[in-house]
């Protein structure tokens, strides 16, 4: 990232930072609902998370601490140049512990240590409209919003069924929010959905490309849309994390080898880190002592 | 039938700019009442059922509907939420080409079940059972159930749509050329069983048709439109087996021959 010397504090103009921050604050009094802004060339590509660069650039401050994660990783390349953009655009102090985070910027996780009070979750969003799906009209689909006419999400999760026999939607699992607005929370897993529903944290959704903005704000009814009779589950891993021993959590596969050997481990790597500094261990720590 | 009318259309006109998609048109459909509108290519036949199913807003003129709680409704004053819920709820509408009227990507159980969604229904095991349920009715056997539209037959597609609308119990129905593009054996195959829905539902439709064949088997009463025009209605017996006006003499003649 080639940033010339005399940006403006967090990069972009005042001027656009209002004009996103009234977007911000249209989204949190309609919980939900996506707010269009005018989206700005960001100093990288689509699809690396400019929405939710824009809605962090907005928000932050002198005083921030900011975390940012990719999958539950902090040390992924993406999470990394996001935090060395705005140590470098902001000079905020960073972290890789949610605790002491203010602002966390998330691509596909929500953190497994509960949110606070005070702290706020970014989401970078590639496509806002959960309803794109079935009904590729923006005309259409924003008429449905308006109208709270929702029949066609359940015709998704209808055709889920019929064809895997159970709600085969494990990403990007639809919600609604305060008994009003369905929101797409892409592309988070499912397992993730229970902890946005009445979040201390205040949420926000930026899409870059698709130049929405929405937010749950804190404590805010949020449900996963289901059937009676298939109700909503989350993910279940028959083991505990490889490395850490942690239980429900979300895990993610690990090839270990050429020749299929394979082990789950957390995908938060800052909580699987901490439980490890308190002590806890997996399976796979005492082989590793071994050798 | 009621002796309140379900539907009036009053003075109904449609001006494409200069042109006249049709003029001062003004009927009365009855509950369980099938009338026809019947006329050439380009009389403004799809025009006047746009403009009183909400689907076109007339130049001029009202179109008032007797709501499921007797209330009688302008469907121009009503909201477009309003609007929109009946016709999911107490209307249908069945398009010529089904692929307007059905969602193609999506399996024939998922289309007649989306009406039951849209108004909240969230048993997935009642949903299907009641999916299947319409199907057989159209002569569409269980096992396709999970088939998307793609794969039916022209004449399968049709009886599709008309499952898909009348899933929610309507009680008016409107059809746009509904046996057009079909084969002759198929098109006779899905009056039939038109006919006999319409009447074990005692069902109120429009029917829009060139056909007078259609109209014949079909209606209790048909209008004649001619450039936009209504210029005869009645009894569809009646205009068919005595018309009174010299073009509808030339439409009758002119199938009698075939
Ligand atoms: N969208 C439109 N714009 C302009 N003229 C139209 C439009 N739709 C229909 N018309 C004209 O209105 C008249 C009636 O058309 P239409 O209602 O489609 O007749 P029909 O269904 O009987 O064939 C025709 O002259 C047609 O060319
Ligand atoms: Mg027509």
């Amino acid at each position: 990232m080639n940033i010339q010397a005399d940006y403006n504090f967090a990069y972009l103009d005042e001027q656009t930072k209002r004009m996103i921050r009234r977007a911000i604050l249209k989204a949190i009094a309609i919980p939900g609902y996506q707010v269009p802004f005018s989206s700005r060339e960001m100093p990288m590509p689509y699809g690396w998370g400019t929405g939710g660069v824009q809605v962090t650039a907005s928000i932050i401050g002198p005083d921030d601490v900011l975390k940012v994660i990719d999958q539950g990783a902090d040390d992924t390349t993406n999470a990394v140049s996001i935090r060395a953009f705005f140590a470098k655009v902001a000079r905020v102090q960073t972290t890789t512990h949610t605790g002491e985070a203010t602002i966390i910027q998330t691509r596909h996780r929500i953190p497994e240590e509960q949110l606070r009070e005070g702290q706020t979750l970014v989401y970078q969003v590639p496509i806002p409209e959960p309803l794109r799906f079935l009904e590729p009209r923006e005309t259409e689909t924003r008429k449905m919003h308006a109208l709270e006419e929702y029949g066609l999400m359940h015709v998704k999760l209808y055709e889920d069924i019929a064809t895997h026999g159970h709600i085969a939607t494990t990403y990007a699992y639809p919600v609604k929010v305060e008994g009003r607005y369905v929101m797409d929370p892409s592309p988070t897993p499912k397992f993730d959905n229970p902890k946005m529903h009445m979040s201390e944290a205040l949420q926000l959704f930026g899409a870059g490309r698709e130049k929405r903005i929405y937010a749950i704000p804190p404590f805010t009814d949020v449900v996963s849309l289901d059937f009676d009779d298939h109700p909503f589950e989350v993910q279940k891993f028959d083991k505990p994390c490889a490395i850490c021993g942690a239980e429900a959590v979300y895990l993610d596969e690990v090839i270990l080898d050429d020749r299929g050997k394979r082990m789950f481990v957390c995908s938060d790597t800052d909580n699987c880190e901490s439980r490890q500094a308190a002590g806890h261990r997996g399976e796979l720590s005492g082989m590793e002592a071994a050798q | 039938m009621s002796d309140q009318p379900l539907l009036s259309v009053n003075d109904v006109s449609k001006f494409y700019g200069s042109r006249v998609g049709c003029r001062d048109v003004s009927f009365d459909l009855y509950p369980g009442e099938v009338l026809a509108v019947v006329g050439e290519s380009g009389s403004g036949k799809t025009t006047l059922l746009n403009c009183i199913s909400t689907r076109l807003e007339p130049t001029n003129g009202s179109v008032t509907y007797r709501m499921r709680d007797e209330t009688t409704r302008d469907l121009y004053q009503m909201s477009e939420a309003e609007r929109r819920f009946l016709m999911r709820t107490d209307w249908g509408f069945v398009h010529q080409n089904p692929a307007d009227g059905l969602r193609m990507a999506v399996s024939a159980g998922a289309n007649v079940g989306e009406r039951l969604m849209a108004v909240g229904d969230r048993h997935y095991g009642n949903i299907r059972e009641t999916a299947i349920d319409w199907l057989g009715r159209v002569e569409i056997n269980e096992d396709r159930v999970d088939d998307q539209p793609r794969a039916f037959s022209g004449g399968m597609r049709q009886r599709l749509q008309i499952a898909r609308n009348l899933v929610t119990g309507p009680r008016l129905i409107f059809m746009d050329e509904p046996t057009g593009g079909l084969d002759v054996s198929v098109q006779a195959r899905l009056l039939d069983l038109i006919r006999g829905l319409v009447s074990d539902l005692g069902l109120a439709a429009i029917v829009v048709t060139h056909d007078l064949a259609v109209a014949r088997l079909l209606s209790h009463r048909m209008i004649v439109m001619k450039d936009g025009h209504v210029i005869e209605s009645g009894l569809t017996d009646r205009v068919l087996d005595d018309p009174h006006q010299p073009y509808t003499q030339l439409l009758v003649s002119s199938i009698l021959q075939v």
